[in-house]
């Protein structure tokens, strides 16, 4: 697929100008170092995994980059601005947007209206006092168009609360998507579906590959070689490698730090 | 019966009410009704913080406070127009809505209910302390505000009038607000506020106007309420009155639009019925309540709407 691409447009991420540059990142919470030093980048249109064992402080630092955790040093830059003084919600408008490894909806509110809601939140104030909300047919053409995209649109009345696991893990991720974000935290999209649903979600991510940018965390192994252009493992608050994935397959400390079971020195982390 | 003319049906029974009590000879309650009228705006104005936004204020007797002292103070100082005192008066309690909501609102939870009552505390105590404008002892206005037009407001069918047109002047304006954008807004930061923040929401901003919106409207409330009864008191703050607001959510809907009106007029109601036939009327109220709420988790009003558009809890 690639050889029929030619060398000047096929994608290199590491040379193209990050769109995510994270610089000495730490975080602790009394005597825990969630994460310490963070050297990261994500690269424009990449999807760039982040693997690590259970606590090495993913989540802390997809909460630190969204906003919703204040680091307690280092500098976090978004498209060459720096954004550590922006909130959670003005980081969003300004394109970065992540999604919960516990979903995290609005689970008495239907698929539409919890669509709804993302597209309003960009598309002019909400600070509207007359005009009937339902009259604002445009967020909900635009909102219908996401269930569309991610897999819902006959679930469009059904209440979020009422979804099976896995699409509320679509929806979770469409909350995301409906920002218009220019970067995707994702936190664990897979966690806890069948093996019928992680396709479909791979399916999903796979379809935006190219037009925005992911930083995905991921215990699902085959999902994140199938998916990554890179990956950083994270381990006990540190990274300890990032390359592609055949280099991080083959990279002997994170082999042994985290795939190091016999069955993944033998064939590696994509057997399971 | 759809909303609508379930709303038109309620303004014609409260409109033909005070004609229907003189006809029954009982006029001393068309009084009774409009103070009903006046708590309901009051209740109204918390179940938008409370109900839609989910905000457990236990502090909005202090902007009842503030605008009953308002009016209090102006007549003291000689200014009896209700066109400036009343529109002063909802200035005054959206101010304080605004300092006390901009502090409360950066607490979660308990401690945010803990806060407001502690403002309205200190609210209460300052009242209590101002010694020019009677203290503890309250202040007399010696008249209803004035309004012109011919109109006299100390005659009881004016009185009573006005307060209705302003209540449901208030529930307009509220209905329209929660079904708007903001309403939406506010009531999906109740069900998910960290989501709100993820999807792009400034939800602190949106708390504090709801916040102060309710404060502006309870400051209207506290000014008819210093008309009602001619007479102001640090009693309008104490904090069992933000209780019993809360009690007139919670019995009359949480979160629906007339909550805060069947509340009113429920439990005001119930305190004077049972007041007439025992000397334990707290013990009564109580008890019927306890039935109310165990009954009707969603509210009187709650019980009025199908399951499908009923507010969820
Ligand atoms: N709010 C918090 N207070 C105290 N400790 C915390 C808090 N959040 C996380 N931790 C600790 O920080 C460490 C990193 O947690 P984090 O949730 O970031 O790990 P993770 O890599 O996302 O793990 P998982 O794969 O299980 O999701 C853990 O030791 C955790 O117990
Ligand atoms: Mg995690």
């Amino acid at each position: 697929m690639t050889a029929a691409v030619p060398a000047m447009t096929a994608p290199v991420p590491a040379r193209t100008a990050p769109v995510l540059e994270v610089r000495g990142l730490s975080k602790h919470f009394g005597g825990v170092q969630a994460n310490a030093d963070i050297e990261l980048a994500v690269a424009a249109r990449e999807i760039h995994a982040l693997i690590g064992p259970n606590g090495a402080g993913k989540t802390t630092l997809v909460a630190q980059l969204a906003g919703m955790l204040a680091p307690d040093t280092g500098s976090i830059a978004f498209e060459g601005r720096q954004i550590q003084a922006l909130a959670a919600h003005q980081r969003v408008r300004a394109g970065l947007a992540r999604s919960f490894q516990i979903t995290s909806i609005f689970r008495r509110f239907s698929v539409l209206e919890n669509l709804a809601l993302a597209v309003q939140a960009r598309s002019g104030t909400s600070l509207s006092f007359w005009r009937p909300r339902h009259e604002d047919t445009a967020i909900f053409e635009e909102a219908r168009e996401l269930a569309q995209d991610v897999g819902l649109a006959d679930r469009e009345e059904e209440l979020a609360g009422a979804l099976a696991h896995g699409e509320q893990r679509q929806l979770e991720v469409g909350l995301a998507l409906a920002t218009c974000p220019r970067l995707l935290l994702l936190d664990e999209p897979m966690a806890g579906l069948g093996p019928e649903e992680s396709e479909r979600m791979i399916a999903l991510l796979a379809a935006l590959k190219g037009q925005i940018a992911m930083l995905l965390v991921e215990h699902d192994m085959d999902a994140v070689f199938r998916l990554a252009d890179r990956i950083s493992v994270l381990v006990a608050g540190r990274i300890i490698a990032t390359g592609t994935p055949q280099a991080i397959r083959a990279d002997a400390a994170v082999r042994a730090a985290y795939l190091g079971d016999a069955e993944s020195a033998q064939s590696g982390p994509r057997s399971r | 019966m759809n909303q609508r003319s379930l709303a038109i049906a309620g303004i014609v029974a409260l409109a033909l009410l005070p004609p229907a009590l003189q006809a029954l000879d009982q006029v001393f309650y068309i009084g009774f009704a409009a103070r009903i009228l006046i708590y309901a705006m009051a209740a109204s104005s918390l179940n938008l913080i409370l109900g839609n936004g989910g905000m457990l204020s236990f502090g909005h007797a202090a902007f009842i406070g503030a605008g009953a002292y308002t009016v209090g103070i102006l007549a003291a100082e000689g200014v009896g127009s209700a066109w400036v005192a009343w529109p002063l008066a909802i200035v005054c309690a959206a101010a304080a809505a605004l300092v006390i909501g901009a502090i409360s609102l950066r607490t979660r939870g308990v401690y945010f209910i803990m806060i407001t009552l502690a403002f309205a505390q200190m609210v209460y105590y300052i009242l209590v302390s101002m010694k020019a404008y009677g203290g503890d002892d309250g202040l007399n206005l010696g008249s209803r505000s004035a309004v012109g037009f011919g109109l006299d407001l100390k005659d009881e069918f004016t009185w009573y009038y006005t307060c209705l047109a302003l209540l449901a002047v208030v529930l307009y304006l509220l209905n329209r607000m929660t079904a708007a954008r903001f309403g939406r807004a506010l009531e999906a930061i109740r069900e998910n506020e960290t989501r709100m923040e993820a999807i792009g929401f400034a939800t602190y901003r949106h708390k504090l106007v709801a916040f102060v919106i309710a404060g502006a409207i309870a400051g209207l409330a506290g000014a008819l309420l210093a008309n009602q009864s001619s007479f102001v008191s640090p009693k309008l703050m104490h904090w069992t009155q933000s209780g019993t607001l809360m009690v007139m959510v919670i019995i009359g809907g949480v979160g629906h639009r007339y909550g805060g009106l069947v509340g009113a007029l429920v439990l005001l109601g119930l305190e004077e019925l049972i007041a007439e036939f025992t000397l334990y009327s707290q013990l009564g109220v109580g008890m019927v309540l306890l039935g109310i709420v165990l009954f009707a988790p969603q509210g009187i009003a709650g019980l009025f709407q199908r399951s499908a558009t009923r507010p969820l809890p």
